[in-house]
């Protein structure tokens, strides 16, 4: 009870104004100057985001290094990056995580947690926060086309206890294979490797294709490009 | 325990006479809006609640539940939490500061530019025109609109603030400010793409730099936007409601610049376990667990300002809404720091838990303290009582209801969701497939969407308590104004 007494007197001393205005502390100071209230909030309010941020830029171990034989990591062709518009646009994040995390139950469930390289080509990064449905990181090659179709059209028709909405529409959308290359050269710009075969490419390898075609190639390249050493660390 | 502080002294000015320049018209429109948006905002949540039970409500690709979550949450956030801070901070800066604001014309130009971006984001969800993160979902156009008419919000409050006539800046606007510095950063360097269209754009960051970047942004409209602003009202609206002297100065001091500096580290505990490396993961979850103090700083200032007047409870239904927005306060901002620990979070993360958390902040902390606010504010806006107390007394018990349902509600199907993926028999093999968790939910997600229905119900009461009220003060306006006319 002595420290609580303690602690309200601090808190709840009287300051007496005069004696404030006399000697100025800078916290007074600040009181009476917006611009210098306003550079301070702005200084500290950047440390945080700074420390935490720009190190991942330049510290060697944020992505993983991989060997030849485990990297395949590649940019997504034409008609996958169509098909994760697809993915972005109906918001399938909000519901599915793609990001693994290094439990026993999650690696018997989904597979290898994930590695950072393996979204290094992600614009923007898909990793979600939420599993209504399951994670799909490494959703690539677990079922065949036909039954990803089928489960897209009429989710319940496979999984009775889904709460996954239809997508039936997909089928009927083609996708515009007038804005494929400008998509590829716009990822380029953001560091995506793709080269000038690929953006001539793009339009031919879309053309008559659904938004079908386009999201179950998308999905089932989904977590298929790194191939795991047995028995290797890594993450340490 | 009668002492004064100095922001009593220091904010003296308010008890001097309305400065009939003040421009409340403003503030009367802004608060409109958001006794709309919070009905339209809960109204889509409640929607997308129903379709988790029952996916057959998922009529069509504009009302699937991916296009209406990303709606809920922007209406909720922008719609209705951005106009009771546009409110609430144009009616603090002028009576505090003892001016009028520094420009009408711009205050204006705030008003429509976020409306016409609300009208944007109301149109460009449906369609799935969205750059595919979360609460920061808008298109580059509607980005750059949202950076313009917030630094024009900004400016104004600023260049009120260096008009005033008073010698110190009072505690609220500090919150205020914290609140416009940061989101300006946060938005402007989350939301930077390259387009492809009008309606389509790639981030320019990705993997593991996207997701720290994102998070910094996501934990930090919530610390900031939806922390900072209303805090900033709650420094305010209690002391007023109360009529009281905020508690203790020196408190006040110590949890903004804490809350300013620690706020900011957080977003990373969103990442725990995940590629970000774990440097990163730990630091956000030990800055999380030292928030605690400044959150709980707050949280005391707050309910300590009513030490000596706990007896207005009794009557004063206003007053029970800012109360208890602080104990929802309390309580989530001691429930954070615990789900950033690692081991919790290994149980908590892509669980309804999280869901649970953010809507005890949300609709605990603040959909109460900004409903309270404005039941303070049209009645005296609009120089009249409010229409129906009793309507404001209903309105209370039908959102803690509600609330409290939502919360436990998402308790439960949380750490089932947990305990279920990670069950294993004496084998080591799986002892749940994922759907038949999914089936597991179904009762928690229909008490959910009931415990939301309420929310909304309580919105509809408190929109018709406000037009009535509206409506009522202009019938007395005219007919005062009418023997006067008789006369001349």
């Amino acid at each position: 009870m002595g420290l609580l007494r303690v602690i309200q007197n601090y808190l709840g001393r009287s300051i007496d104004p005069q004696k404030r205005r006399e000697k100025k502390s800078l916290q007074e100071k600040m009181e009476q100057n917006v611009m210098g209230l306003i550079i301070m909030v702005a200084i500290v309010v950047s440390i945080g985001g700074i420390v935490e941020i720009v190190p991942l830029y330049y510290l060697d171990s944020t992505i993983e290094k991989l060997s030849k034989e485990e990297d395949s990591i590649r940019p997504y062709t034409a008609l996958e990056q169509e098909g994760r518009d697809v993915y972005i646009r109906e918001g399938c994040y909000l519901c599915h995580s793609q990001m693994i995390r290094p439990f026993r139950d999650e690696k018997e469930r989904y597979g290898h947690f994930s590695l950072a390289a393996e979204s290094k080509y992600d614009h923007p990064f898909q990793w979600g926060s939420k599993r209504t449905g399951p994670d799909l990181a490494r959703v690539g090659g677990k079922y065949s086309n036909a039954w990803q179709v089928q489960h897209m059209r009429a989710p319940r028709s496979l999984v009775p206890e889904s709460v996954m909405p239809n997508y039936a529409f997909f089928e009927e959308n083609i996708i515009d294979e007038n804005l494929t290359e400008k998509k590829l050269r716009a990822l380029a710009m953001v560091g995506v490797p793709y080269t000038e075969a690929d953006f001539a490419g793009a339009a031919a390898a879309v053309h008559g294709k659904t938004e079908m075609d386009a999201i179950v190639a998308y999905l089932q390249v989904l977590g298929t490009m790194v191939n795991f050493e047995k028995g290797k660390d890594y993450r340490e | 325990m009668n002492f004064k502080t100095h922001q009593e002294v220091d904010t003296v000015v308010e008890s001097t006479p309305e400065n009939p320049n003040y421009n409340m018209t403003i503030v009367k429109a802004f608060a409109v809006c958001a006794a709309v948006y919070l009905v339209v905002g809960s109204l889509v949540g409640d929607l997308i609640a129903w379709q988790l039970s029952f996916p057959a409500l998922n009529f069509n690709e504009y009302m699937s539940f991916g296009r209406l979550r990303p709606l809920h949450t922007n209406a909720v956030i922008f719609a209705f939490g951005g106009c009771t801070l546009m409110a609430t901070a144009f009616y603090i800066v002028q009576r505090t500061c003892g001016v009028p604001l520094w420009s009408n014309k711009m205050a204006w130009f705030t008003f429509w530019g976020w409306n016409l971006i609300i009208v944007a984001a109301v149109i460009s969800f449906p369609m799935g025109w969205t750059q595919g993160k979360e609460y920061a979902e808008l298109e580059w156009p509607i980005d750059i609109l949202i950076a313009v008419v917030w630094l024009s919000y900004m400016f104004n409050f600023i260049m009120t603030i260096v008009n005033r006539k008073v010698s110190h800046i009072y505690v609220a606007n500090w919150f205020f400010l914290g609140m416009m510095i940061m989101i300006t950063y946060l938005h402007v360097v989350n939301s930077l793409a390259i387009p492809v269209t009008l309606t389509h754009s790639y981030s320019i960051y990705s993997g593991v730099h996207d997701a720290m970047i994102q998070w910094w942004w996501g934990h930090n409209a919530v610390g900031f936007f939806l922390t900072a602003g209303f805090l900033g009202i709650m420094y305010y609206f209690i002391p007023k409601q109360a009529d009281m002297p905020i508690y203790s100065y020196r408190l006040s001091v110590l949890h903004f610049w804490a809350l300013m500096f620690g706020y900011v580290w957080l977003g990373a505990h969103h990442l725990q376990y995940t590629a970000l490396p774990d440097w990163a993961g730990s630091l956000g979850a030990a800055v999380s667990i030292a928030m605690i103090i400044p959150s709980w700083g707050g949280a005391v200032n707050g309910l300590m300002t009513l030490s000596g007047a706990w007896n207005k409870l009794r009557d004063d239904y206003v007053l029970r809404f800012m109360v208890v927005s602080l104990a929802f306060y309390a309580m989530s901002t001691f429930e954070g720091p615990v789900m950033s620990l690692k081991t919790v979070n290994a149980l908590s993360h892509y669980t309804d838990w999280t869901i649970g958390h953010v809507h005890s902040g949300a609709l605990g902390w603040v959909a109460m303290v900004s409903i309270g606010a404005l039941y303070h504010l049209i009645p005296r806006l609009w120089n009249t009582k409010i229409f129906s107390v009793t309507m404001v007394n209903t309105h209370f018990w039908i959102h803690t209801i509600g609330t409290v349902i939502y919360i436990c509600a998402m308790w439960v199907s949380g750490l089932m969701q947990g305990l279920m993926w990670r069950a294993t028999d004496d084998y080591g093999n799986l002892v749940y497939t994922f759907a038949e968790t999914v089936v597991a939910m179904h009762p928690y997600y229909v008490l959910r969407s009931v415990g939301g229905l309420l929310v909304l119900l309580g919105a509809l009461i408190m929109l018709y308590n406000i037009v009535m009220t509206i409506k009522g003060a202009d019938q007395s306006n005219a007919d005062e104004s009418k023997p006067a006319a008789a006369q001349a």
